[in-house]
């Protein structure tokens, strides 16, 4: 299972936000999508998504066009999760993760026992099931996103779109969702997601492309796509990327901000 | 919450209109008991003798019957459309009339009133023009593009409702201040004094008619709630199935203003008073609403025909009856919207 954009121009009614954009997921792979803010990040993501129709170009799933495919049976396919909000009724977290089988459902049906067993297996693969019957509007901007990832899940695509899954999360919950992606990916599903932090592509992508001012600057292997020169061009700061061995022989490449490399105002 | 407990509540709010029901014949100028409506009922569905006054049969079956049946109808379509237009509009402060369709009932009504037609005219027109406006919103709506659906919905009703009302206002100022100002105005404020059993059997297929397509749809009317590109990724084609229960709830409330003229209140508030008791499931909130609508009307025109010498206008008791429930429910609630 394929998702693929093919110079793909994007944007909202006449208005063009990117062009030119190629790129694909793969099941069972992760791929992160960089960029500053405004580059239009968002914007692709409701292209390949079929949410909004391309401007130029084309958005594949494994040889058809997104065009030809029905609301439903693209969600089968591609799963979205937005980035953790607040919802305008009281659901239940297991009800809004129920949500995730629409697709599965025809026009006129409720959901059944299997789609109730198929939510609760999304809630306990993400090791929520102490908020199962917890309201969701009052739970917190990290277990909100865990309740979003767990309805993706139990919508059972074979790829999934998260926008910026860590904003707005404390340190450790941006830790755990990188760690959810990771083995998303290992158990073949293939993962695009944005982030603001190139730290955290090192921790979970396989590839990493880069969006600025509309185009894809760059894509690749993260360690050969994240440099110094090309976080100046897209971010117009100075970063020293560094490895460190983060214990048992494993190392890790961090990005750092220059200014505070040079310890001070410069 | 269990589903034991819900369908004990569900029989609980069942018992409590069969009481509402007793109640309302048992009270009123001519006054049915119990045992002389359950004859008369049992007389009509075996063709039995019931051996009691023909007068009791008459208000029975042509006077108070009928008009307890429009109250029941009225309530719980009213509070059916309300349910299906807060999840849509994910709000909780909207009401049925939130397109215009009561604006455009009211201006078919008063225009056929102005017009001095007969009672069934002056329906048929009520409901053709709240169709209608709700129409003229949608498409106008639907020709705006490259903007929030549901905000650019709201404007345009609020705008073709503020034009209805113009109209309306313009009618009053010009019809005969003897004759006709006075139906207006009691037309505008509701009642269900004159409701026929003709009005209730036409009433009633409309009404099955926009409650079906709600019923089958109520899990993708949970969906409407999200955002609309959430609810799209998740298989929504929430344009379809927005025309559809906007099309179902213009019908009942349309239908249900035709024989009842302007009721507020009802479509807002019900919906909320269910959602704090069963939670916002659609499966749950809409039979839930359906019966607090219908027992919360039959309660409420019970009342405008017997605490006062005069009938009190259902649209201003509603509110009187509504309000101090409304904000004793809201301050002690545990479970409502954010």
């Amino acid at each position: 299972m394929k998702l693929e954009a093919r110079h793909l121009d994007f944007g909202y009614g006449t208005r063009h936000v990117g062009r030119d954009v190629s790129l694909s997921v793969t099941a069972g792979e992760v791929l992160c999508l960089l960029g500053p803010n405004g580059s239009g990040k968002t914007t692709l993501f409701k292209t390949l998504l079929g949410l909004l129709p391309a401007q130029g170009g084309e958005v594949r799933i494994d040889e058809t066009d997104l065009k030809e495919r029905a609301r439903a049976e693209i969600a089968r396919l591609v799963s979205y999760v937005p980035q953790a909000h607040a919802a305008f009724f009281p659901f239940t977290v297991e009800e809004v993760v129920l949500m995730g089988r629409t697709a599965h459902l025809g026009v006129f049906a409720s959901p059944s026992r299997r789609d109730r067993e198929a939510a609760r297996a999304a809630i306990a693969r993400m090791q929520i099931e102490r908020l199962a019957d917890s309201i969701y509007t009052r739970i917190s901007g990290g277990e909100r996103q865990l309740t979003l990832i767990a309805r993706a899940l139990a919508q059972e695509a074979l790829v999934v779109v998260m926008d910026e899954p860590t904003a707005n999360l404390d340190f450790g919950n941006q830790v755990q969702v990188l760690q959810h992606i990771q083995a998303l990916a290992r158990s073949g599903i293939g993962v695009l997601l944005s982030t603001h932090d190139p730290d955290h592509a090192f921790i979970c992508a396989d590839r990493v492309a880069m969006l600025h001012d509309g185009r894809l600057a760059r894509l690749g292997e993260p360690a050969a796509t994240i440099t110094p020169e090309s976080l100046r061009e897209i971010y117009g700061v100075d970063v020293a990327v560094v490895r460190v061995s983060v214990g048992e022989g494993i190392e890790r490449r961090v990005c750092i901000p220059g200014a505070v490399l040079s310890g001070g105002r410069r | 919450m269990t589903s034991t407990r819900i369908s004990a509540s569900v029989l609980g709010a069942c018992a409590v209109l069969v009481a509402l029901v007793i109640v309302a014949f048992a009270v009123g100028r001519f006054p049915v008991s119990a045992s002389d409506l359950a004859g008369i009922v049992w007389a009509k569905l075996t063709g039995a003798e019931h051996g009691l006054d023909p007068t009791i049969e008459t208000v029975v079956l042509r006077i108070r019957g009928p008009r307890v049946a429009a109250a029941l109808l009225v309530g719980a379509a009213l509070a059916a459309a309300g349910a299906a237009y807060q999840n849509m509009f994910r709000n909780p402060l909207v009401s049925p009339d939130i397109l215009g369709v009561s604006a455009g009932a009211a201006v078919g009504a008063v225009l056929g009133i102005f017009l001095s037609l007969n009672v069934i005219m002056i329906q048929s027109l009520a409901f053709a023009f709240g169709l209608a406006a709700v129409g003229l919103v949608y498409v106008t709506a639907n020709a705006v593009r490259g903007h929030d659906p549901l905000l650019v919905l709201v404007l345009a009703g609020v705008v073709v409702g503020s034009l209805l009302g113009a109209c309306v206002a313009l009618m009053k100022y010009l019809a005969d201040p003897y004759n006709q100002l006075p139906a207006i105005t009691f037309w505008l404020l509701g009642s269900l004094a004159s409701a026929s059993p003709e009005d209730v059997w036409s009433t009633l297929p409309l009404m099955l008619l926009g409650l079906v397509p709600m019923w089958l749809l109520r899990w993708r009317i949970n969906l409407l709630s999200l955002d609309d590109e959430e609810a799209r990724a998740l298989g929504v084609e929430t344009g379809r199935i927005r025309l559809a229960v906007i099309g179902a709830a213009t019908l009942m409330t349309s239908a249900s203003v035709a024989i009842s003229g302007v009721i507020g209140w009802i479509g807002l508030v019900i919906p909320h008073f269910a959602r704090l008791l069963v939670g916002p499931d659609f499966a749950r909130l809409l039979p839930t609403s359906i019966l607090l609508g219908a027992g919360f009307l039959l309660g409420v025109d019970t009342l405008a025909r017997t605490v006062a010498r005069i009938e009190i206008p259902l649209g201003v008791l509603t509110a009187f009856v509504g309000t101090p429930l409304f904000l004793w429910q809201l301050a002690t609630a545990r479970r409502g919207w954010q």
